[in-house]
């Protein structure tokens, strides 16, 4: 947006008799946009089934390929949580999970979830299907290396899942990796366990930065004529944003992986001091522990952020959308996405406020810790006004939106508890952290995946999903999970730890019992309710009613390809050329109530629209 | 229509589970009473804009559904509106940040006349050392540490001499008097934890880390380690026991000092020599005897 946007000119009404002769009141370049710089990628076709399917450079099939990749993980780590709750809630009642086990799910449980399903699917799975089709390019621009980060990605997953099967089982040093138990004995998979996950990890970040590249490169420069940057939607926004913190962040995961494997395997002592097993003196000597909680987190906290940001542009789309209503505060958005991706590599030591760093600290970090709270609670702000006098579709895609910003809200104000240094004392490490996290990039997250799946779903596979299923999916999760982590907050009040295998007679511990129960048992319905969007997707594609072109009535490019789905060049014979933002619903004077981000200010020059 | 009401049934549900929960703070037993407000402080503005939130996106879904040919507000942007929602925004973050930074101060500026504790933990275990009537505990290392000197006191250090050496899980303390836990590990990370006091801080192999409170109420309480540190972190428990003046200094002097296992060891030692020697002069008899 430029300045003349602040005197709310922009293209006054004008009668329609004015565009339709030779009148001198139109500018003639009302339609112009720059002429392309570049010129038309070139596309690799695929001749074969494999090169269609398999080792494919299209970015959408790329994407469903990262996608269901990692909806996989993801199913992994549900079961592995499955069984983590039956533990807890029923202690002894499954007796082949012993505590070995129980650290061992949790470690794997955290680390897929986080890594190999949610960054997996927002940025590979989403960030391939949409940034090209929603900046209007026919492809990335490095499909190739495109091709080559999903492998990776594979592989990395196939080693993380043959972690299962080695001698000693995958490891259970917690999904922080602390050292130095990570690598000592007295944590399960301590031997071949934790190699492999630090090779997959390694797998991962070498394929997520070929797909990093890909995709900051395509939005920052094949995006079409007209996409300036401030009319992209706010989900390239978020995901672009993503990626970049994604690029900083991981090395310091990379290279903390390297040196633990050197760690263990050559014996050197980056992480690990002089150290007392069993009576013998190991041969470490003089290497920090905190350093490695630095650089894990000098990555954990930008990650939390890598999955919040996509999710933060998505659901804005979506609630634009389907509440019929530009975003409000577009440009207050942007900068809030691209705020909060810069502050977040400055708190990251509020993870470590009780690890015995230098506790002053603590002072800097709870500062910009808090800091990070306005501009996150400007969104969540925007957001409700956008609904505010909107023309608000109640369906299953504003149903996830409205989820997410009840679970969003409720797990950023626990984060104003463990920011704020002092108040974490008596929570940090109790369950009170596990609701909390949970709750603001488990759920809400999911939240924001579920409604894109409802969104988009017609244009993936070019069928309707059924909405009163989708409605039934929609509230046993949103209810479910909800009494799921609400109520845990409250057993990190009495002061119950996390990653207790066992909890025994604890006095205060006693009256959260049957609190574990029901925990348990919501977490068992949650799990259980997802099958009715599997079954809603098979149904769908077996039956369902064919999706027309646009059927939510969108203005972003996603929806105007040349066919549904989107072949291999998105768009057919000429590209798309951008006049406006895609926010453009409801402007007086139009006939339908959205215009497209195609839509020439001279085919609708009697509306009232605002220069964007 | 439906989806308002239970949206709103979740609103009035949280807010009646917060205040008619049976699960709520152990109570507390140290001078933190700080960290308690701040989070009912934080409970009362966080909640108040979490409701407030909820209510008005509420609102928004029953007063501005769906209804064909009504025109939604084009509006973009609010700059006024945008303005004082960030400052009212910032200023609450400030007011909740203030009480959060002065109760850390706290925090990290332990008392002259807190007596020092030296926690030792191991996979999966605590021990405890006092200082003697020196009042200063004695330098330690991890290679020291064997079986005649399981807390690894530098013998040469004439402050450990007198240290009193606490070999158990549990241990006792002295009501309304300021400890200042020393935390240190030999082999990974644990966490001295006492869900009533609310304090705790990490113990980090290689070096020493603190923090402090001041017990307030006589009672026992359970010690958990609060960092994850193996297989065996769940069991990883102890006790702590706070008692008046009287009872702790009963309990304090029957307690071994560093000297006395000293003593102890070395008359083990010639003990050990004595009967090694005897059974060796039993054996020559044996042997004579043959």
């Amino acid at each position: 947006m430029s300045d003349e946007y602040e005197n709310k000119s922009g293209y006054q009404a004008q009668s329609s008799e004015t565009i339709s002769g030779d009148s001198p009141g139109i500018s003639p370049d009302m339609d112009y946009v720059r002429p392309a710089e570049n010129a038309e990628q070139d596309l690799y076709h695929p001749h074969s089934f494999i090169e269609k399917w398999v080792f494919c450079q299209d970015a959408k099939v790329i994407g469903v390929q990262y996608f269901l990749t990692a909806v996989f993980t993801g199913v992994v780590g549900l079961i592995l949580s499955w069984l983590m709750r039956l533990q807890l809630g029923f202690p002894g009642l499954a007796g082949f999970i012993t505590a070995e086990h129980y650290y061992q799910f949790v470690t794997m449980h955290g680390m897929i979830m986080v890594v190999y399903f949610l960054t997996a699917l927002f940025l590979g799975g989403f960030g391939n299907y949409l940034i090209p089709l929603m900046v209007g390019a026919r492809d990335m621009v490095f499909p190739y290396v495109n091709m080559l980060s999903f492998w990776m990605f594979f592989v990395a997953v196939a080693v993380l899942m043959a972690s299962f099967f080695v001698p000693g089982g995958p490891t259970g040093a917690g999904w922080t990796l602390y050292p130095p138990q990570t690598i000592l004995e007295g944590t399960p998979g301590h031997g071949y366990g934790i190699l492999l996950m630090l090779i997959s990890l390694a797998l991962f970040v070498i394929g997520f930065t070929m797909g990093g590249l890909n995709y900051m490169i395509t939005i920052l420069q094949a995006r079409t004529r007209g996409m300036t940057l401030m009319r992209m939607p706010l989900t390239v926004w978020g995901i672009f944003t993503a990626t970049v913190l994604a690029m900083l962040a991981f090395p310091a995961l990379l290279v903390s992986s390297i040196m633990m494997t050197l760690d263990k395997l050559l014996g050197t002592s980056f992480f690990m001091p002089t150290i007392l097993k069993a009576g013998e003196v190991l041969e470490y000597g003089g290497g920090s522990p905190i350093l490695f909680q630095h650089l894990f987190w000098f990555f954990g906290h930008p990650e939390v952020y890598i999955v919040a940001l996509p999710a933060f542009g998505i659901v804005s789309d979506l609630i634009s959308v389907h509440a019929r209503k530009n975003i409000f505060g577009y440009r207050m958005m942007v900068w809030a996405i691209v705020g909060i991706g810069a502050l977040s590599f400055f708190v990251w030591a509020h993870h470590m406020y009780v690890s015995g760093m230098n506790p002053w600290f603590g002072f800097f970090f709870a500062s910009t810790t808090l800091i990070i709270a306005v501009p996150t609670a400007m969104k969540v702000y925007n957001w409700i006004l956008t609904l505010w006098r909107g023309n608000i579709r109640i369906n299953t895609v504003m149903l996830w939106c409205l989820g997410f910003i009840v679970t969003f809200v409720n797990g950023g104000i626990t984060g104003i508890f463990l920011g704020n240094v002092s108040v974490d004392v008596p929570l940090s490490d109790t369950y009170f952290v596990v609701a909390h996290f949970h709750m603001v990039m488990g759920i809400a997250p999911l939240m924001v995946i579920m409604g894109a799946i409802y969104h988009w779903f017609p244009l993936v596979a070019g069928k309707m999903l059924n909405e009163k299923l989708g409605k039934w999916h929609f509230w046993t999760t949103f209810l479910g999970a909800y009494s799921i982590y609400f109520p845990m907050h409250y057993l990190g009040f009495i002061g119950v730890p996390r990653r207790y295998y066992e909890m025994y007679d604890s006095p205060y511990m006693t009256s959260g019992v049957g609190l574990n129960e029901f925990i348990s048992t919501a977490a068992f319905i949650v799990g259980a309710a997802q099958l009715i969007l599997v079954f809603n997707i098979i149904k769908t594609l077996k039956t369902g009613k064919k999706a027309e072109q646009n059927p939510w009535k969108a203005n972003s490019l996603e929806w105007f390809t040349s066919t549904v789905p989107p072949e291999h060049g998105n768009f057919g014979d000429r590209l798309p050329v951008v006049h406006r933002w895609p926010y453009d619903f409801n402007v007086p004077g139009a006939d339908e109530d959205y215009l497209p981000q195609t839509a020439a200010p001279s085919e609708v020059a009697h509306t009232e629209v605002e220069k964007t | 229509m439906h989806a308002g009401i239970i949206f709103l049934l979740v609103i009035i549900g949280s807010v009646l589970f917060h205040i008619f929960t049976p699960w709520y703070w152990t109570d507390i037993a140290s001078n933190w009473q700080g960290m308690d407000d701040t989070i009912t402080l934080t409970f009362w503005v966080g909640g108040g804009v979490f409701v407030a939130v909820c209510l008005f996106m509420v609102y928004c879904v029953f007063r501005y559904s769906y209804k064909e040919g009504r025109k939604a507000e084009y509006k973009p942007e609010d700059k006024k509106l945008e303005k004082i929602l960030t400052w009212a925004t910032t200023l609450g973050v400030a007011a909740l940040l203030a009480p959060g930074l002065i109760i850390w101060n706290q925090y990290v500026n332990v008392p002259k006349n807190a007596l020092e504790i030296d926690v030792m933990a191991w996979q999966w275990g605590w021990q405890y050392r006092l200082p003697g009537e020196d009042g200063k505990l004695g330098t330690t290392k991890v290679t020291n540490i064997n079986d005649e000197n399981p807390f690894g006191i530098n013998i040469d250090d004439p402050f450990g001499r007198d240290d009193v050496l606490v070999q158990s899980d549990y241990i006792n303390l002295e009501n309304n008097k300021p400890v200042k836990i020393l935390l240190r590990s030999v082999d990974v990370l644990h966490n001295w934890y006492v869900p009533q006091f609310r304090s705790k801080m990490d113990a980090v192999p290689g070096i020493v880390t603190f923090y402090w409170f001041e017990p307030n109420k006589v009672g026992e309480y359970e010690v958990l380690c609060a960092e994850y540190c193996g297989v065996g972190h769940y069991a990883m428990r102890g006790g702590v026991e706070v008692q008046n003046a009287g009872d702790y200094n009963k309990w304090l002097s029957e307690q071994e000092t560093f000297d006395e296992l000293i003593a102890k060891n070395e008359l083990e030692f010639e003990n050990k020599k004595l009967a090694k020697n005897n059974n060796l002069n039993l054996n020559k008899d044996i042997y004579k005897e043959e």
